[in-house]
């Protein structure tokens, strides 16, 4: 059977291939998302920090015999504990700065993490087992699906739906968005304001962390992982509207789709339609597609 | 790795002569090692072609008596065709460097073949496929030595197609050596009575080739062509088997495959692979002594074919520096294409008008588990291709350098 | 001349001064790097430390007046001088509509913006036939400057480089201490202040972010031409990032801090090389450094010390 001239068995592979791709888009850009709504800061350091994640994994695998799920739980506390250390000693002196000085401060740590890693253990992928579990896939017809990759997306999607319950539906999230809102008048009201906002920035990191673990199976654990990976993310994030939630997660797994698409109608252009989309928004809806005028 | 340390402890594992060559520039026969030390191709070559150069010395010292002065340095070109050409030329310029070697990837050989042939020094190239280098980039101060595309299309690809992998998909890697290698190979296919049915160009390097696999998948092609070359090929083998993209009855052909490749893939998943090498460690009696000093002094690793080709290099070329009393430029060059080869690796060869070295040729399929003895006995050898009809005959050579 | 522009005067005394003689003991090719660079940095610290708009995607219009003047020199056999003045047309044309569309937007978005064009340009240029995608252009003639100098000559083409670099350098003076310069200063202290004297905003710093561009492909089409390689690493976004760098640690907002910066940062390239990976590691310790405590850079630190302008 054939869509548009493609047979429907590569248009359907594509777009699940699409789809978990999308999944990490979704996931980092939830964080990104997340991050700069409340501190108005762009986490260049947003890539490195999902690579960390990834070698935490392969580190505790390999050094100290800890397996996926194990990885899973703790990865992204520890390395939000190190982005909370980052909030803490650096980020905070810039707040009262241009945010433009936030974006450099982590790009500069962005290069410092993944030059570390370089260093250490060159720049070749190091391989990391699929879990027992998820071993083999399943025959759909038009293509095997791994259960792995299908473990990414059912898992990313329960990551993303449950933060954004968390804040837009709890009353922590909406103390959260009422100091995005006016922060000194939530002080005033005896929330401590700066505590939230370190904390929110460790569980932006986390995010960022616990897609590395999750990605450690299917890209390899390299230190170049995130690089080119965050750029992309940044436009998905531009699109969906910088400060919005749902926006971050409906436009990751939706450009995922989108790229996919490209993949098997124009696959020259498949790098760069998400920028081109970008570019579009842009002009027609400068907010991005979920946000709004700030 | 520190540049100074290692010219250091290369010459003073060197024998310094009494009396240098007043022809040798600057007393010293300067060496320069330029491959990938941390990234894709560092097992392939990387610092182990350090080890090959630096044996190679010591072994040219053993026997000369010509009291030659003699450093190896090396340097790290990360794939970047603008970092492989600036080293060069600061190591011609300001280092005194006379020769490079190795030099993996095409991109960035072609560009230091460049400026190797403006400074009229002398290029020996082992790491890199691109057959342009004796074809249209050819040059008189350049020697292609281990391999070339048209040597593994002819090799893997004629083999596969004549029986019965007549139609192919390829997966190519996007930058000089995965197109000259496509293109080769689809020649020798078509010679062999095959077709192409798709083809798709994957950035380089890539992580992720799900996607490019099912398209693959999708072409029922009976062979998948892998037009790519270490942690790509790797990745691209790894996600068939996840994908179970052989289960439809389609093959994987790795197109230009090293040991270091098979041994990260372990033999469940290489089992049963076919490609064209020109050296294996397991040859005979001379190769695996060799290899078991090569890899003594390389953390129990066995050589490559690459790293055999600079040890092969390095030796011919202080034999004709020897000869010709010169230690740089097309005189050097001329010599050593003047003199036979010969040495424990690759056998008796040659090198013709174009540059390229001659020397026969392996086709090896990967053993199953049971067959191994042991880590690195991996390969059965299934044919020799002779010396002569391995590489591209001269007469189809596009290389100005040919008279015909 | 006043007081003020004595200190600028002096320091471009200096400047040319290092650039006559130094060739005598350093590499000449290493200091052609270096004045490429500092062009390239000038340029964007035009946008940056004038205007006040960070571009992060600056790498796209060295990158491509690199390409189109290779080409031009390689393939159509162009003479230098023309070869360059089409790159530098090429990239002021890119600006032109690259700028239209960032200037929509301020602040951070803007950065964003043009990372996100500059990754466009990155993977045209992996892509387009003409570029060469992973090899870039190879073998770039050099070629006879006004027909008859032949630049093969490292002599020659040091003069040559040296000459565009002041020509640049020069030129970006004129616009600071222009009248224009004063608007975009004004816009970049207080945008709607600007407006509501009656200043287009929008038009200034178009106009500001196409000589930048332009400029910078000046930059880009030189160091082509002297390295007689054009490759994907110009159209890289580290590229984009080296440059913030470079400004940054010379000193925002200064006439000559981007030209320490770019020799501050190439050097150290330059010397730490065979460190491989730790040179990424400094560089992110020095944007550390200087955003968190050294942010007036090397020459608006000394430019603070003496109270003159630099």
């Amino acid at each position: 059977m054939e869509i548009f001239g493609i047979p429907s068995q590569a248009l359907f592979g594509q777009l699940l291939i699409g789809l978990i791709n999308g999944s990490f888009y979704a996931l980092l850009s939830l964080g990104l998302a997340v991050i700069f709504g409340l501190l108005n800061i762009i986490n260049f350091t947003h890539g490195a920090q999902y690579m960390l994640g990834a070698f935490v994994a392969y580190l505790g695998l390999t050094k100290l015999g800890l397996n996926y799920w194990v990885a899973l739980l703790i990865t992204p506390f520890l390395v939000g504990a190190t982005g909370v250390l980052i909030e803490r000693t650096m980020l905070k002196q810039l707040y009262k700065l241009d945010h433009l000085y936030g974006l450099l401060l982590t790009f500069g740590l962005a290069l410092i993490i993944q030059g570390l890693f370089r260093n250490e253990f060159g720049s070749s992928g190091m391989p990391y087992p699929v879990p027992e579990v998820f071993r083999g896939g399943f025959n759909l017809g038009f293509m095997f699906l791994p259960k792995y990759r299908a473990w990414v997306i059912v898992a990313s999607l329960v990551v993303c739906l449950a933060t954004w319950y968390v804040i837009e539906r709890t009353k922590l999230g909406a103390y959260l968005r009422a100091a995005t809102e006016n922060p000194s008048l939530v002080q005033a009201f005896g929330i401590n304001v700066p505590r939230m906002i370190t904390l929110t920035y460790g569980f932006g990191v986390g995010l960022a962390a616990l897609a590395g673990v999750m990605a450690a199976p299917i890209y390899q654990v390299n230190p170049t992982m995130g690089a080119d990976l965050i750029i992309v993310v940044f436009a998905v994030v531009v699109i969906g509207g910088m400060g919005s939630i749902m926006g971050a997660i409906v436009t990751g797994f939706g450009l995922g789709l989108i790229e996919g698409l490209t993949k098997v109608f124009y696959p020259e252009a498949s790098a760069t339609v998400i920028f081109v989309i970008m570019a579009i928004v842009l002009l027609i809806k400068p907010a991005g597609l979920f946000g709004t005028q700030k | 790795m520190k540049r100074k340390l290692l010219s250091l402890a290369a010459a003073s594992a060197c024998a310094l002569g009494a009396a240098a060559q007043a022809q040798v520039t600057d007393g010293v026969v300067k060496i320069g090692v330029m491959n990938d030390m941390s990234g894709l191709y560092a097992d392939i070559s990387g610092p182990g072609a350090l080890v090959a150069a630096r044996m190679a010395v010591e072994d040219f010292q053993k026997t000369s008596k010509a009291g030659l002065k003699v450093e190896v340095v090396g340097a790290d070109h990360q794939n970047k065709p603008d970092i492989g050409s600036n080293i060069a030329r600061t190591w011609f310029d300001v280092d005194k460097v006379d020769v490079i070697v190795d030099v993996p990837t095409s991109s960035v050989a072609l560009a230091v073949s460049q400026v190797v042939r403006e400074k009229n020094k002398v290029f020996l190239n082992s790491g890199a496929a691109t057959s342009d280098l004796t074809g249209k980039a050819c040059s008189p101060n350049t020697i292609h030595w281990t391999y070339d595309t048209y040597m593994l299309a002819n090799g893997t690809g004629t083999a596969i197609a004549k029986t019965g992998g007549d139609t192919w998909f390829f997966l190519t890697a996007d930058y000089a050596f995965g197109h000259a290698l496509e293109r080769d190979t689809e020649a020798a296919v078509v010679k062999a009575g095959g077709r192409t049915v798709g083809k798709v160009r994957t950035p380089f390097p890539t992580q992720d080739f799900s996607s490019f696999l099912l398209q693959a998948q999708a072409s029922k092609a009976k062979i998948i062509a892998l037009a790519n070359a270490g942690g790509d090929t790797v990745n691209s083998i790894k996600q068939a088997a996840e994908f179970v993209i052989t289960k439809g009855g389609q093959n994987l052909a790795g197109m230009l495959m090293f040991i270091n490749d098979v041994h990260a893939l372990g033999l469940n998943t290489a089992q049963g692979l076919i490609f064209t090498e020109s050296f294996y460690w397991d040859l005979n009696d001379q190769t695996r002594a060799w290899s078991r000093r090569f890899a003594a002094a390389h953390g129990g690793k066995m050589p490559s074919m690459v790293q055999a080709g600079v040890y092969s290099s390095v030796l011919h070329y202080l034999r004709a520096v020897e000869a010709a009393k010169a230690d740089t430029g097309t005189k050097v060059v001329d010599q050593m294409k003047a003199m036979p080869t010969d040495d424990p690796l690759f056998g008796k060869g040659s090198i013709r008008a174009d540059g390229r070295k001659l020397h026969p040729v392996y086709l090896v399929e990967v053993k199953k588990p049971a067959e191994s003895k042991g880590p690195w006995d991996y390969h059965k050898i299934r044919a020799t291709i002779p010396a002569d009809q391995a590489f591209r005959p001269l007469a189809e050579s596009e290389c100005p350098l040919v008279k015909k | 001349m006043n007081d003020s522009s004595k200190s600028l005067w002096v320091a471009f005394a200096l400047m040319v001064a290092v650039f006559v003689i130094a060739p005598i003991w350093v590499y000449p090719v290493f200091l052609m790097k270096v004045m490429c660079f500092a062009l390239f940095a000038c340029a964007f610290n035009l946008l940056l430390g004038f205007g006040g708009l960070l571009s992060f995607g600056h790498a796209m219009f060295l990158g491509l007046a690199g390409y189109t003047s290779a080409h031009a020199a390689k393939v159509w056999g162009w003479n230098p001088e023309l070869a360059i003045v089409f790159g530098t047309l090429c990239s002021a044309v890119l600006a032109y509509v690259a700028g239209s569309l960032a200037i929509r937007r301020q602040g951070i978005y803007f950065a964003m913006i043009t990372l996100a064009l500059a990754q466009m340009v990155f993977f045209f240029s992996l892509q387009a036939p003409f570029t060469g995608g992973e090899d870039g252009i190879q073998a770039v003639p050099r070629g006879k400057l006004f027909g008859f100098i032949d630049l093969a000559n490292n002599t020659n083409m040091y003069a040559f480089v040296l000459a565009i670099f002041l020509a640049g350098f020069l030129l970006i003076w004129r616009v600071v201490h222009s009248p224009f310069g004063q608007i975009l200063k004004a816009i970049r202290e207080h945008q709607d202040r600007a407006t509501s004297l009656g200043y287009d905003t929008d038009k200034y710093k178009l106009l500001a972010f196409v000589i930048s561009g332009a400029l910078a492909g000046t930059a880009g089409a030189t160091k082509s031409l002297v390295f007689q390689l054009a490759s994907l690493t110009d159209v890289h976004w580290s590229m984009s990032g080296e440059v913030v760098l470079m400004t940054l640690v010379g000193g925002m907002g200064t006439l000559f801090g981007p030209v320490a910066g770019a020799a501050v940062i190439v050097s150290m390239q330059n010397y730490l090389a065979e460190l491989g990976a730790w040179v990424t590691i400094v560089q992110g310790v020095i944007f550390v450094i200087c955003v968190l405590a050294f942010r007036r850079g090397i020459i608006g630190e000394i430019a603070n010390l003496i109270k003159k302008p630099l």
